[in-house]
Parts: structure tokens; C-alpha cells; sequence
């Protein structure tokens, strides 16, 4: 069974957004609201800076906090990919999701329920890429399974070191930063 | 230096996580008060005090009945999708302690309601045979039955709320098991301040006053372990314990939840059971007060607190 992940190059990302708006325009995100964005983090002392700049999203962690949390069923892992969803008709808006998300990925949709990255997943059964790694400028994100070795996303972590975003949080997330 | 800018500003969730306002923490109170109401009605059943006139076992589960009503007001007012909530009930999530609650709740009703059935008012009594039948078996042969279901589901109540916070890991201020003992034994303390309260007979009275100053001992001491435990922790969890040592919720902690919420009432209530003041309802307002704010400052500061420095 796949296991989507992504792979993200930060020294590719230049923090354009074009992944942001064309989330935005594929999902109707409503305004106001995100499910990916831009961070960009400054670490060190002058003049040994380091500047990262990323594109974030819902990890769609192999041990999602949000999924074990949901009273209803409605936040769940769903194949193929076993990608993290919420199913609109059965959110009750109480919120403990967002709460159990360490990367605060998750928002209220103005229509009461809560929603989130998906992965573009109607996109990727049809054999496309998400959104946001299909209009890349600098191609910095690449989607694929990761329980795959010959995917592309898999021969990158082989290739190169990486990290994920605030691993001690004990979720496993499966978005991965190439430093 | 670490500096993080995010593109990113969500209602409610940029720069500071504010998902719950003062439902969440106004159900929690009430909810735990009403689960320390059943576990003293667990104990006056089980042990006879509920044949003594006056009692206030006649009192409480109306009481609770009323209160645990109003807290699922304010929890369903908390919903952002409301007319989707009978999804609670069709499905039971193992991994979920927010649907242990909602299963938990069902079961708190009917309790509360055979609870009412053990002494009811005299208005109602003589007004349907049914009624009368269910009494005099509530007040007889199933009061055992009746009294272990409310201690039962009064520890089940009381302590869900509290393990359902530190299920949430990624706030790390409520990354705590001793949450659920200090929520339960805070409901305890403010429902032993209510009865304090309601009771007609002074004798009965006093014995809540002295049981009061128990619970408060022991969330005095639950409160120390659970910052203790915080401040032992990693980074994260440490920040978290600041946020009521030197931060933000530190004066409203220390004053409201500690100070006039827990210190004072015991003090005064010590002074009162050992016969040198009199009795007053000052104490326990300051519990219940006490115990309101404990909530307030648990679900706001634990909203705060997050696993990155923003």
C-alpha cells in the first residue's frame, strides 16, 4: 500500500507563493485561511546567518494526533496513501484536531467544519501532482511514495540529508526538508 | 537568534492558538462539579446518610441535572458545525476521549435521574403509581445499585475532561496525566462547596466543609506535582510551566486559582470546622470561584503554550 509523502528542497524554495495561490484556487480555500504557506526561519549569530525558506503544509503524519483525537471519525486516513482527511459531513466543529496539530495545520472553514491539506488526492488519483508541486517555478517539491525506493521523492532522501519539522513532537510527519 | 515569519494568518490560530473561549472552560467546571456532586451521592447511598432528614441527597441531582445541562449548552454553543452533533452518537471512537465523554454523558443522565428517584420532591410523590414504584426500588433495593453507579460515573466524568486535554500533545502545557486527578479532585472540592452550601442541616454542613478542605489539600498538592512534572520536562514543556511561573497567566494563577481559590477558602474553612469563626458562605464562593478559574487558566494557557518558540 502507497504512503504519500513530499520532499521539499529548501535551498530551491524562494518563497513565491505560487503553491500558496494555486492551492488557494484548486481547493477554494476561502480567505483568510491556508492549507500551505511560507515560513521562512533565521537561525544564527551575524554574521553566521542561515535563512530557510520553505513551503508548509499538513504532514500527514504516520501518527496523526488529529485522526486518534476526532470523536466522530470524521478526521481519518484514508488510501490510496493513507493521506490524512477530514470528511466535511461528519466534522461537528469541536475543534480538538486543531488543538492536537502541533503544526497548526488545520483551520475552521467559514462553513463550520474543519479542513485541511489533502494532498490534492482527487488530483493524484487521476495521476497528477498536487496543486502546489505541479506549478512550482523551481520544481522544489517533489510528491511521491515514499514506501516506494525507486520513487522520486524516495531516491532524494536517500540522496541527501534531510529533516522534518518538530519531529519531537513523537507524529512522524512525512514532509521532508532536503538541508 | 531564531526568527520565524510565516505567510500564514489564520483566525484563532496565528500568532497564538485561541480555538476555545469561555465554553470550553465554563463546561469543564461544570461538568467536573457536577461528577464530584455524583460521587457524594455515591457515598450518602452508600452508606445510609440519604435516610437522614434533611439531606442534601434531596437537593443535588435536580442540581446536578440543571448544571450538567447548562455546561452542554455551552459546550453544543462551542460546535462550529452544530447541526452535525448527533454524530457523536454514531460511532464510538476507542482512541478518542472527547467520545468516551459524549458516551459518558448519556449515562450521567439516567444516573442523575435514578439519583432523583431516591428522594423526590413531595409534590411529585402520589402522582403516578409508576413513579412511586420506581421510587420506593430506588430508594430501597437498588440503592446500591443506584450509589456505585454514581461514584462510578462521577470519577468516569470528572476525569475524561482532564485526560482528554493531555491527549493533546501538541500543548505541551497539557502534557500531563496528573490533568485528570486534578480535574477530578477540583470537581470534588467544588461540588463539596456547593453542597456546603445547599445543605439545610449544620451538621451535615460542617462534614462537607471538613471534606472540602481534603480535596482542596489534595489539588494543592496535584498542583505541585503537575508544575513540577512541567518544569522536569523537556524545553518545551518547561516554556509551558513559565506561562504561569513568569508569564502571561502567572498573577491570574497564583491570585485567583491559588490565592482566594484554594488557600484562603482552606484557611477559613479550617478556622470554621475548628469552631473559631462561624460558618459563612464566603468559602465556598471562593471555591467555586477558585475552581472556575483553575479552568480558565488550564484551557487558555494550554492554548498558548506550543512545541516552537514563535
Amino acid at each position: 500500500m502507497a504512503r504519500y509523502g513530499m520532499v521539499i528542497d529548501t535551498r530551491r524554495c524562494v518563497g513565491c507563493m505560487d503553491c500558496v495561490v494555486a492551492c488557494k484556487t484548486e481547493n477554494g480555500v476561502p480567505d483568510g485561511a491556508s492549507r500551505d504557506w511560507i515560513a521562512q526561519e533565521a537561525t544564527g549569530t551575524f554574521p553566521h546567518l542561515h535563512l530557510e525558506i520553505r513551503t508548509e503544509r499538513c504532514n500527514h503524519c504516520d501518527r496523526p494526533p488529529c485522526v486518534s483525537c476526532c470523536p466522530t471519525g470524521a478526521s481519518h486516513v484514508e488510501d490510496p496513501g493513507r493521506v490524512v482527511i477530514v470528511t466535511a459531513g461528519k466534522c461537528i466543529g469541536c475543534k480538538a484536531c486543531i488543538a492536537s496539530c502541533p503544526y497548526d495545520a488545520r483551520y475552521v472553514h467559514p462553513d463550520g467544519y474543519v479542513d485541511k491539506c489533502t494532498f490534492c488526492l482527487h488530483r493524484v488519483k487521476e495521476g497528477l501532482d498536487p496543486a502546489c508541486v505541479s506549478v512550482c517555478p523551481t520544481r522544489c517539491m517533489t510528491f511521491g511514495d515514499l514506501d516506494d525506493p525507486g520513487s522520486a521523492a524516495s531516491r532524494l532522501l536517500q540522496e541527501r540529508r534531510h529533516h522534518a519539522l518538530l519531529p519531537e513532537a513523537g507524529t512522524d510527519p512525512r514532509i521532508w526538508y532536503l538541508d | 537568534m531564531r526568527e520565524l515569519t510565516l505567510t500564514r494568518h489564520t483566525e484563532a490560530i496565528d500568532p497564538i492558538l485561541h480555538i476555545w473561549g469561555w465554553e470550553i472552560p465554563v463546561y469543564l467546571f461544570l461538568g467536573g462539579m457536577v461528577a464530584g456532586a455524583m460521587i457524594l451521592l455515591g457515598y450518602s447511598f452508600l452508606t445510609g446518610r440519604h435516610r437522614q432528614r434533611p439531606c442534601a441527597c434531596s437537593v443535588l441531582p435536580a442540581l446536578s441535572l440543571a448544571l450538567l445541562s447548562a455546561g452542554m449548552l455551552a459546550l453544543f454553543l462551542d460546535l462550529e458545525h452544530k447541526l452535525y452533533v448527533w454524530r457523536l452518537y454514531t460511532t464510538f471512537e476507542l482512541g478518542s476521549p472527547m467520545s468516551w465523554g459524549s458516551w459518558i454523558l448519556v449515562l450521567v443522565y439516567p444516573a442523575l435521574a435514578a439519583a432523583f428517584l431516591v428522594r423526590p420532591p413531595a409534590i411529585l410523590r402520589g402522582a403516578w403509581p409508576a413513579f412511586d414504584r420506581a421510587a420506593a426500588w430506588a430508594s430501597g433495593r437498588g440503592i446500591r445499585v443506584i450509589g456505585a453507579a454514581q461514584v462510578a460515573l462521577g470519577v468516569a466524568l470528572g476525569i475524561y475532561t482532564g485526560i482528554l486535554l493531555s491527549s493533546l500533545g501538541a500543548r505541551p502545557f497539557w502534557s500531563s496525566a496528573i490533568l485528570g486527578p486534578l480535574f477530578l479532585f477540583s470537581g470534588l472540592s467544588s461540588a463539596a462547596a456547593l453542597t456546603h452550601m445547599v445543605a439545610r442541616d449544620p451538621e451535615e454542613s460542617r462534614m462537607f466543609a471538613r471534606a472540602d478542605n481534603a480535596f482542596l489539600g489534595v489539588e494543592l498538592l496535584l498542583i505541585a506535582l503537575f508544575l513540577i512534572g512541567l518544569v522536569q520536562g523537556p524545553a518545551a514543556h518547561r516554556e509551558a510551566a513559565h506561562l504561569v511561573l513568569d508569564g502571561p497567566f502567572t498573577a491570574v494563577f497564583w491570585v485567583f486559582v491559588v490565592g482566594l481559590g484554594i488557600v484562603l477558602p482552606l484557611v477559613v474553612q479550617s478556622l470554621a470546622v475548628a469552631h473559631r469563626i462561624a460558618h459563612t458562605p464566603v468559602a465556598p464562593l471562593l471555591v467555586l470561584a477558585g475552581g472556575l478559574a483553575l479552568r480558565f487558566v488550564i484551557v487558555y494557557a494550554g492554548q498558548y503554550s506550543h512545541w516552537t518558540r514563535l
